[in-house]
């Protein structure tokens, strides 16, 4: 276990600690169109909060409301206990970077990242250090005279994210900051955003369409969906014990089994396919009803012979192989059509690998591989 | 082939109501008074051959005239009355043209098309009728003393028609559309998350509007200015009908010796300085545009 010198970052775990924000019982609507429904969720102070969900689900309002663009429909936000209500966005500690960037397009890099800092109290003899150490810290020194109008899409991206953090504020918005720029350079930025988190004490709240990026930079992520959290945790619970199938699905690639469970001591029996064994895992529920047993593709084995220790096995044939570099994706097909994906770590050379197309194979798991999901 | 007549076509266009309508007043500018059909000497003859009639021609031109004007006092104070004018009333069209600009670029999208109709759509009725209606409302029986009047705002009839005020009012009004029509393009391109940004950024909705909306705004401001200015400068019509006999301006003097006077070299004269003082505007105006043009390619 971790000694209490180095305690694991999990305010939210505490019931004495204040989050920074408080949304509570937040609705916000456009005419009849209902964009966030009835949200409660506290952010607490030096949190990396990832907002994940499909386009138009309402996570650029929500940062909206935050940044005081949208008034909520009905319900409070709070800031450091604080209600925002009445708080104009020019008198929050709060800085967004806009998903279009919104870039001045009369002025040069330079003065767009220092526009913030000149309508602050900062010394003016301050301003262009600062300004220097955004352009550097955004790979940006040789683009400081230009417009916005003469840099790539991937700079002007650097510019709005320069911009933003600029002023240090307490909370940060961050829109889709990195969508834009190639892999390389995109992980650099997140260590950078994270370097900066760690010294500045800023609290993230960024939006991602990348999962892999939520995964690396968060301390919490949210699901969203229509307006709604579907759930809240860190990526690691989120990635292995989502609530629903709806996170399931949306985080990673899973197998989804619908069937039906009955309850035997502390495991669900899930029927699920006719002419299959049913699936073991274990489970908190205490009755039987409707399910989906979800399950990562990695936690599947995949072998020539029968195993013999697993719980769940099932034999099928090789339908399908997606080769990932460093992973192989293996689509099994069962006698009755479904199928199942497998991924194991490719350790051998491509040339040399156990299965190929048409193979017979068997597919095991535990009973604690996977999740028994009832919504 | 094809090509060569493309870029032809514009340039003979030039050449056939620009330059060469350009050209004959310039050379009756050079020439002296006469009472002949047409009313000036010399003339171009042409027995002798074409050459040996223009050189003729040449030989008998004379700069009398810039000199003339030069040393009567009345065509420089009307030159400078003019650009006063001018220049005063592009200020006054910007004061009232850039509010309305802002005001249908703000307006609910399914607005903005009706607005513009209605800024056009003076344009649709005789400017010169436009114009004499305002005699109607300017003068000293017209609906604004009327109305003045029988709301007790004023004692006695105002006098503004025939004055310089009178002028303001119909260069203001009859060049509006120039000025407004610009400035709206500006401003409706303008992201309106640009505002929110400086906001978000520290600044109040005053400081955001000058510091983001008017630089955005400033191309099309500069382009409604010259657009307004421009003809305001040689505008004959509105001083000849609104500004009565104490309106002093280059363009109703040109009139005044073409048609009074008949003095055709003297008007050519005037008009060839007219172009001289539009050339510096109108050069200017099309780097701007260039300008324009050249960021908007970027
Ligand atoms: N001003 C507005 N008027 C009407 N509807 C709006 C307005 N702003 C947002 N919406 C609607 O609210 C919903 C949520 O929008 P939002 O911009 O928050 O989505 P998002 O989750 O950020 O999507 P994306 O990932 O595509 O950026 C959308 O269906 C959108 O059409
Ligand atoms: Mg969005």
């Amino acid at each position: 276990m971790a000694s209490s010198a180095d305690k694991v970052f999990a305010p939210w775990e505490d019931a004495y600690e204040q989050p920074l924000i408080r949304f509570k019982n937040v609705t916000k609507r456009f005419g009849d169109f209902t964009a966030i429904d009835d949200i409660t969720l506290d952010i607490y102070t030096r949190e990396f909060f990832a907002l994940l969900g499909p386009s138009g689900c309402g996570k650029t309002t929500l940062m909206r409301m935050l940044a005081g663009f949208e008034k909520p429909t009905t319900g409070s936000t709070t800031l450091d206990n604080k209600d925002l209500a009445n708080v104009p966005a020019n008198r929050r500690p709060v800085n967004m970077m806009f998903q279009s960037y919104a870039l001045f397009p009369h002025l040069s890099v330079y003065d767009n990242i220092a526009f913030g800092l000149k309508r602050s109290k900062m010394p003016k003899g301050e301003i262009p250090d600062r300004v220097e150490e955004m352009l550097r810290l955004t790979r940006l020194q040789k683009f400081a005279k230009r417009k916005p109008h003469q840099i790539s899409g991937g700079q002007r991206q650097r510019v709005a994210l320069a911009r933003s953090l600029a002023k240090a504020p307490k909370l940060l918005l961050l829109d889709e900051p990195l969508g834009a720029l190639d892999k390389k350079l995109r992980q650099d930025t997140q260590f950078e955003l994270m370097d900066i988190q760690e010294k500045t004490g800023t609290t993230f709240v960024i939006v991602t369409h990348d999962q892999e990026e939520a995964m690396t930079v968060a301390s919490r992520v949210a699901v969203m969906d229509a307006g709604v959290i579907v759930q809240v945790a860190t990526p690691g619970a989120i990635y292995e014990t989502p609530n629903s199938v709806y996170v399931a699905d949306f985080i990673g690639d899973v197998n989804l089994m619908p069937g039906y469970a009955k309850i035997s001591g502390s495991r669900a029996v899930i029927t699920w396919a006719e002419g299959q064994p049913p699936i073991y895992s274990k489970t908190d529920l205490t009755a039987g009803t409707k399910c989906t047993f979800a399950i990562r593709p990695e936690k599947v084995s995949i072998s020539e012979e029968e195993p013999g220790e697993d719980v769940n096995k099932v034999q099928g044939k090789v339908l399908d192989i997606a080769y990932l570099g460093n992973l192989s994706t293996y689509h099994v097909e069962l006698p009755d059509g479904k199928v199942i994906k497998a991924q194991v770590a490719n350790e051998r050379r491509i040339a040399n690998r156990r299965f190929t197309w048409e193979d017979p194979v068997w597919l095991s798991w535990t009973d604690t591989a996977g999740v028994v999901l009832t919504k | 082939m094809r090509r060569l007549f493309l870029i032809a076509v514009p340039y003979l266009w030039l050449l056939a109501l620009f330059l060469v309508p350009f050209a004959i007043v310039l050379r009756i500018s050079f020439s002296d008074i006469a009472l002949a059909i047409p009313p000036y000497t010399p003339t171009l003859d042409t027995s002798e051959g074409v050459w040996a009639g223009i050189r003729d021609l040449v030989s008998q031109f004379d700069f009398e005239n810039y000199e003339f004007l030069t040393g009567d006092d009345l065509y420089w104070k009307a030159y400078l009355s003019s650009l006063q004018i001018a220049a005063l009333s592009t200020f006054f069209t910007l004061l009232v043209g850039f509010p309305i600009a802002y005001g249908m670029a703000r307006a609910p999208q399914e607005w903005r098309a009706t607005l513009m109709m209605l800024i056009i759509l003076p344009f649709w009725t005789s400017f010169l009728i436009r114009v004499y209606a305002w005699i109607g409302i300017l003068g000293t029986e017209g609906y604004l003393n009327q109305l003045l009047l029988s709301l007790g705002l004023i004692d006695a009839a105002l006098t503004i028609l025939n004055t310089q005020i009178a002028v303001y009012i119909g260069i203001v009004y009859t060049y509006l559309p120039f000025m407004v029509l610009p400035i709206y393009a500006a401003l409706e391109r303008m992201d309106e998350s640009l505002l929110e940004a400086a906001e978000d950024l520290g600044c109040s909705r005053t400081s955001a509007f000058w510091l983001v909306t008017v630089p955005l705004a400033k191309n099309g401001v500069i382009a409604g200015c010259f657009l307004v200015f421009i003809p305001a400068l040689g505008e004959f019509v509105i001083p000849s009908l609104l500004g009565g006999s104490d309106t002093l301006m280059i363009g109703k003097v040109l009139w005044e010796e073409f048609f009074s006077n008949r003095d055709w070299p003297v008007a050519s004269t005037v008009a060839v300085i007219l172009l001289l003082i539009l050339i510096i505007p109108i050069i200017l105006f099309q780097r701007n545009e260039q300008r324009l043009r050249e960021e908007e390619d970027a």
